[in-house]
């Protein structure tokens, strides 16, 4: 059947089968590889992208569920001219991640629970990443990361959308440097 | 993994809902978040002919007041139960119980008719719904029923819902001021309860103690007659047919009963 979804803001009109999930629907019609398939059974959260603004793990989301909704993957967290968003410089900057397998998961969950609860506890963040697993860092440094994130983003209206020009890149290449 | 092929039609109401049922026979499923059935169906425990979407029928969602009851639309999702500040201050312990469901991805998808009607005996809501003591709206081709929720869970995934049948509601006892208690036991993050239970007005529901969600009858007798908590809570696995699995034995899951309830009474939640 056709849907018609908007991913990272691009409407896409698609001829799918029912069966096809929301993973394989972005990763190999869209070629958007960001979100992972890890354990394959909605427990790991490396699949997850937001559905009309919130975390959903996409390996139990049937692509014609989607139809009509709009769907965010890591790759549409970055601006235009190539600036990470907030969430995702708060990973770089404080090692929220080894291997990398779980960050787009781990960004995109971290996204969403920024997004519900603006200034959240360290014991928040642990708990809003219940349904996220990472094999490397013992999650210390992504806590931090989160942290981080939510500290910059400021006041309650704030979005976890991309960082505003110039600020927390700069800052980065001067650490980096 | 990837389900076997099926058609899928998007129900506008539940009449339609309810005629598509019939049209397609015992071989359609209901989907509405599809956190229970999508994962039965990517490993093929579950090969449905038809999906019939309930998701976008929005008369099916939300929370409402109704004389002493508060009503839970089917289609409402856990994390809309977990946030209701009506159910916070109506129905504490299911806004709370809703909370402890899977995690937060899977709250943004899940429903409380989906997780009532796939009737996981250690799940969260079907125990929680059994202490709250309230009743499950159904429609059919035959019109409207209520079944209270004694009589709804009937074995291991299974419900009284019929297969021509739509759960379009829950309601609950309106009581925000009613002593409740919520233990459950796990022992990884995003996981069923090894033994769960949840109290609430002297009724006691225990959650992976048998083939249904079943209530302590032994121990909410002894209440009645004025046991103390711990007289009470020793009785808890009276009568209970646990399990066993590589997370627990029957009599360890006995014992956390006994111990799990204690706490509940006391009013504890954790």
């Amino acid at each position: 059947m056709e849907i018609k979804l908007t991913v990272n803001g691009v409407t896409h009109s698609d001829e799918v089968e029912p069966r096809l999930l929301l993973v394989h629907y972005l990763r190999e019609t869209l070629g958007l590889r960001a979100a992972n398939i890890g354990c394959d059974t909605t427990s790991c959260g490396a699949c997850t992208v937001l559905l009309d603004g919130e975390s959903v793990k996409s390996c139990t989301v049937l692509a014609v569920q989607a139809a009509g909704r709009s769907v965010a993957t890591a790759e549409g967290l970055v601006a235009a001219d190539g600036t990470m968003s907030v969430v995702q410089q708060a990973f770089r900057e404080n090692h929220g991640l080894q291997c990398g397998f779980c960050t787009p998961g781990m960004v995109m969950a971290s996204t969403s629970l920024l997004a519900e609860n603006p200034h959240p506890s360290e014991q928040e963040v642990r708990e809003g990443l219940e349904g996220n697993f990472c094999r490397c860092t013992g999650y210390h440094n992504i806590v931090r990361s989160v942290l981080a994130a939510a500290d910059k983003l400021s006041g309650p209206s704030a979005s976890a959308g991309p960082a505003s020009e110039g600020s927390a890149s700069t800052d980065e290449a001067e650490v980096l440097a | 993994m990837i389900p076997a092929s099926f058609d899928y039609e998007v129900a506008e109401s539940p009449a339609h809902a309810i005629a598509l049922l019939a049209e397609h026979g015992e071989d359609a499923k209901l989907l509405a978040g599809g956190h229970s059935l999508l994962p039965m169906m990517k490993v093929r425990l579950a090969q449905p002919a038809v999906l019939v979407d309930i998701a976008r029928v929005t008369e099916l969602s939300g929370i409402r007041l109704e004389g002493d009851e508060v009503v839970i639309g089917a289609t409402t999702r856990h994390a809309e139960v977990a946030g209701s500040s009506l159910l916070r201050s109506e129905a504490p312990i299911l806004a709370y119980a809703a909370a402890q469901v899977g995690d937060p991805q899977i709250r943004h998808r899940g429903t409380i008719g989906g997780s009532l009607a796939h009737a996981d005996p250690s799940a969260d809501l079907p125990m929680t719904l059994l202490a709250l003591g309230g009743s499950v709206e159904i429609s059919g081709p035959s019109g409207v029923r209520a079944v209270g929720v004694d009589d709804f869970f009937v074995g291991p995934f299974e419900s009284a819902l019929q297969p021509d049948e739509l759960l379009t509601a829950v309601r609950v006892p309106r009581g925000g001021s009613v002593r409740w208690g919520y233990q459950k036991f796990v022992r990884r993050a995003n996981d069923w309860a090894i033994v769960g239970v949840a109290v609430y007005d002297g009724r006691v529901a225990l959650a992976s103690m048998g083939g249904t969600p079943l209530r302590a009858s032994a121990t909410e007798q002894a209440l009645r007659s004025g046991a103390s908590i711990e007289e009470a809570a020793a009785l808890a696995a009276d009568g209970a047919s646990p399990g066993y699995d590589f997370h627990a034995d029957a009599d360890y899951r006995a014992h956390l009963a006994r111990v799990l309830t204690r706490r509940a009474l006391e009013g504890k939640t954790g």
